[in-house]
């Protein structure tokens, strides 16, 4: 695969995710223990062979550097293309406010130029799945099609896709038209945001639109271009989740104590990778009782874990009930607290004794570096 | 290409066998035999050198080193990847006069006396890649260095009983030692050689062509080398090490020192972000304890699935339990699976081998160990003990 590139727009709407998001992009956001959201599309994308990458970012990349450093992890450190970090770039002159990610793509556009591969791949980081991108550009040739949006068909949990764009199909596939998903519907066609095409299709749609000056977002360029196209899609059947929002986030974790969901995502050929930790194995002590949980390393828990997500490094304290919770790496939970619907971001400490619920729809959120 | 001086560079020995450690070391050297839930032997070593500010390592490999090699590779996860110096796997190798055998520990450091020179070091700190403990070694060189002596050797205590199995120095009042006895029958002290060694590369160069020249020589550091320099009057002295160190020589040790992680007071804290203890990572995802599972004074890695009862027992990646399985005071090496109804006691646990639905592996003798590996070419799983007799031959339907 090694004519095709991939991009990840990190240009994403942060607005369902505010709690989660200060200081750092969905992208970063911690997930399931040990990974950030971006590492299953960056892993989609390595797993496929291709091996350059270009981020777009809205900004915020402080921990997007530190996650991604050279790529290593992904084997993204190479001489030839590998992994571009692609900031926008200010200029004071000309500052309009609520540019839409046109204007990213403005401003990087030699990077897409000078890139050397035919396709490309552009993806969302904030869709969470494990898809085979080998297999769906093989199908995009076949088809041959202008361009080819990757989806899911949603049965059930429709509003876990709330706000998705939804895709009208013919019986070949082909795209009719894209809407969106108001819940309202029995099932939905969801878009993954992932679409497949020539790298020269794309240049033209991002120079047509800023030449035109009628679109501030990639994805209405797209669609609107889509009339003169032939839109096919192809459709995934994996696990699949939208982290869109702190409920879809909460959500996501404890739907993925399911092992066999688990499974779809993580024991397929294809892995996930993230960046290495050097983390000791955790520890359980005599008197811990744990029940349906992931955790990660370098833990060490003296209390009892039900039903939740513990990251990297957590301390659980003797006699702490840590309940239907997420607690993101190298929080500590004192004595005898009682945790339930909680979601602690990353260095939260709670002191002994404290009592902490959330409702299993509103799950309560305690911002990083917080002390209680 | 030229070299960047060196004030120390480090020597690590990790070509032996560990012949008693049996089944464990039947395709692996013994610094690569699986340790603490996530790493190798040699990944403390490596690690202390790491944390140490010593970044230049030669680790000298003889027997079995396919995993070795594949383990240490460029030396990444120890941050030993440097454009200068770095980690550098040294094999025996052909010369114009034909391939030879490291004939001893003396001699692979002799071997390769190019290696050392090309960084012309001042020290050499030679280590041995089979023991299980955290030091830094700059503090040693310190020591050395504010002794100004020749050779500096590191010493930790041990029970005076146990005396008889080690090398042990008799030092004086100022720390400097006078003699040095392997094994002695009647130990005049209990401080044990660790197998860490500082010494002035000019001197050690010397000694170690005069040990080349010497025929009836064993080519040994502890059988040769130190003792011939305390013959000669150097000055040496030793460094009294206060911590945990563990030569994990035999299955019984190495499950001994396995077991020692789990007790909440042990003395190695793998916990300490400051001397962290580095590893080639697993991909894997957390691990996940089910509904019926429960899990006590145990060590689990990521990518583990646990459905049955752990207890006092540390799991490395990958490891499947099965429902109804229970595993009690044992170790099991990475992505074994272990079948439902399967009990486990006392025993170590190769890695990826499948341990079938009903079997049970109990040790009622409180002084034996199970090592429990499978024979693919004959498609049985064999059961041995820590003295090496095969206690049980199971034959696998598959």
């Amino acid at each position: 695969m090694k004519d095709i590139m991939g991009i990840i727009n990190l240009i994403e709407n942060e607005d369902r995710i505010k709690d989660l998001t200060h200081n750092r992009p969905i992208a970063t956001i911690p997930i399931l223990g040990r990974y950030r959201i971006i590492d299953f599309s960056l892993s989609n994308m390595v797993n496929a062979g291709i091996r350059n990458v270009g981020i777009y970012t809205r900004g915020k990349s402080q921990s997007l550097m530190d996650h991604l450093g050279t790529g290593k992890e992904w084997d993204l450190d190479r001489k030839i293309d590998g992994l571009f970090l692609l900031n926008p770039i200010i200029d004071f002159n000309n500052i309009k406010i609520n540019k839409g990610d046109i204007e990213s793509f403005r401003s990087h556009l030699n990077y897409l130029k000078s890139s050397r591969q035919r396709y490309v791949v552009i993806s969302r980081s904030y869709m969470i799945c494990n898809v085979d991108y080998v297999d769906a550009v093989n199908y995009h040739k076949e088809t041959g099609a202008d361009i080819t949006i990757i989806y899911k068909k949603i049965e059930e949990d429709i509003d876990k896709f709330n706000d998705c764009d939804t895709l009208n199909l013919d019986k070949k596939e082909n795209v009719i038209s894209v809407g969106s998903n108001l819940g309202d519907k029995k099932s939905y066609n969801i878009s993954m945001e992932t679409y497949i095409m020539k790298k020269d299709l794309l240049l033209n749609i991002i120079q047509n639109s800023i030449n035109k000056g009628d679109y501030e977002y990639l994805k209405q360029a797209v669609f609107n271009s889509m009339k003169n196209l032939h839109v096919n899609a192809y459709s995934y059947n994996g696990y699949l989740s939208c982290i869109s929002s702190v409920e879809n986030y909460y959500r996501t974790n404890m739907e993925l104590l399911n092992v066999d969901l688990a499974r779809q995502l993580f024991y397929e050929d294809r892995l996930v990778y993230t960046k290495v930790k050097d983390e000791p194995p955790t520890k359980y002590c005599q008197n811990t009782n744990v029940s349906n949980s992931l955790i990660a390393n370098g833990c060490v828990i003296e209390g009892v874990v039900e039903n939740s997500v513990i990251g990297r490094r957590v301390e659980i304290s003797k006699g702490a009930v840590v309940k239907d919770s997420i607690i993101m790496q190298k929080s500590s939970i004192g004595e005898n607290c009682y945790l339930e619907n909680v979601i602690l971001d990353k260095h939260v400490r709670i002191s002994d004794g404290k009592i902490l619920s959330g409702d299993k729809d509103y799950p309560f959120v305690i911002k990083k570096n917080m002390s209680l | 290409m030229r070299k960047q001086k060196k004030e120390i560079i480090a020597m690590l020995l990790a070509g032996g066998q560990g012949s008693r450690l049996k089944e464990l070391t039947k395709t692996m050297a013994k610094p690569a035999v699986y340790f603490g839930g996530k790493y190798r032997i040699i990944d403390f070593a490596l690690s202390n050198c790491s944390n140490s500010g010593i970044y230049t390592v030669g680790v000298l490999t003889q027997y079995q080193p396919l995993e070795l090699n594949s383990h240490i590779g460029i030396g990444s996860p120890w941050d030993l990847d440097r454009r200068n110096g770095g980690v550098s796997v040294l094999a025996p190798y052909m010369g114009p006069q034909g391939g030879r055998w490291y004939k001893g520990t003396a001699n692979a450091i002799y071997e390769n006396m190019g290696f050392i020179d090309k960084y012309s070091p001042k020290y050499v700190l030679v280590l041995s890649g089979d023991h299980i403990y955290k030091m830094n070694y700059s503090r040693l060189l310190e020591y050395h260095k504010k002794n100004s002596a020749k050779a500096t050797i590191a010493v930790i205590e041990v029970p005076w009983e146990e005396a008889n199995r080690f090398g042990i120095m008799n030092i004086n009042d100022d720390n400097s030692i006078y003699e040095f006895e392997e094994k002695p029958q009647k130990p005049k002290s209990n401080l044990a050689s660790m197998g860490v060694y500082i010494f002035n590369w000019e001197i050690l160069r010397e000694y170690l062509i005069n040990d080349e020249k010497d025929g009836s020589s064993q080519n040994d550091f502890g059988k040769n080398i130190i003792p011939k320099m305390l013959k000669d009057g150097l000055d040496m002295f030793a460094y009294k090490f206060d911590g945990y160190w563990k030569d994990v020589g035999t299955v019984e040790s190495l499950w001994q020192a396995n077991m020692d992680l789990i007790k909440d007071d042990n003395e190695l804290n793998l916990y300490d972000p400051s001397w962290r203890i580095y590893s080639r990572s697993y991909i894997n995802p957390p691990h996940y304890i089910s509904h019926k599972a429960t899990v006590k004074s145990s060590l689990l890695n990521e990518g583990c699935i646990v459905h049955g009862e752990v207890n006092n027992s540390v799991l490395f990646p990958g490891v499947y339990v099965g429902k109804n399985s229970k595993i009690e005071d044992s170790v099991i090496m990475p992505d074994a699976i272990i079948e439902d109804y399967v009990t486990i006691s006392r025993s170590i646990v190769m890695d990826n081998i499948t341990i079938k639905s009903g079997t049970k592996i109990i040790n009622r003798d409180k002084k034996k160990i199970t090592v429990v590996n499978e024979d693919r070419g004959n498609n049985v799983m064999t059961m041995m003990d820590n003295m090496g007799n095969i206690k049980r031959i199971i034959k696998k339907v598959d």
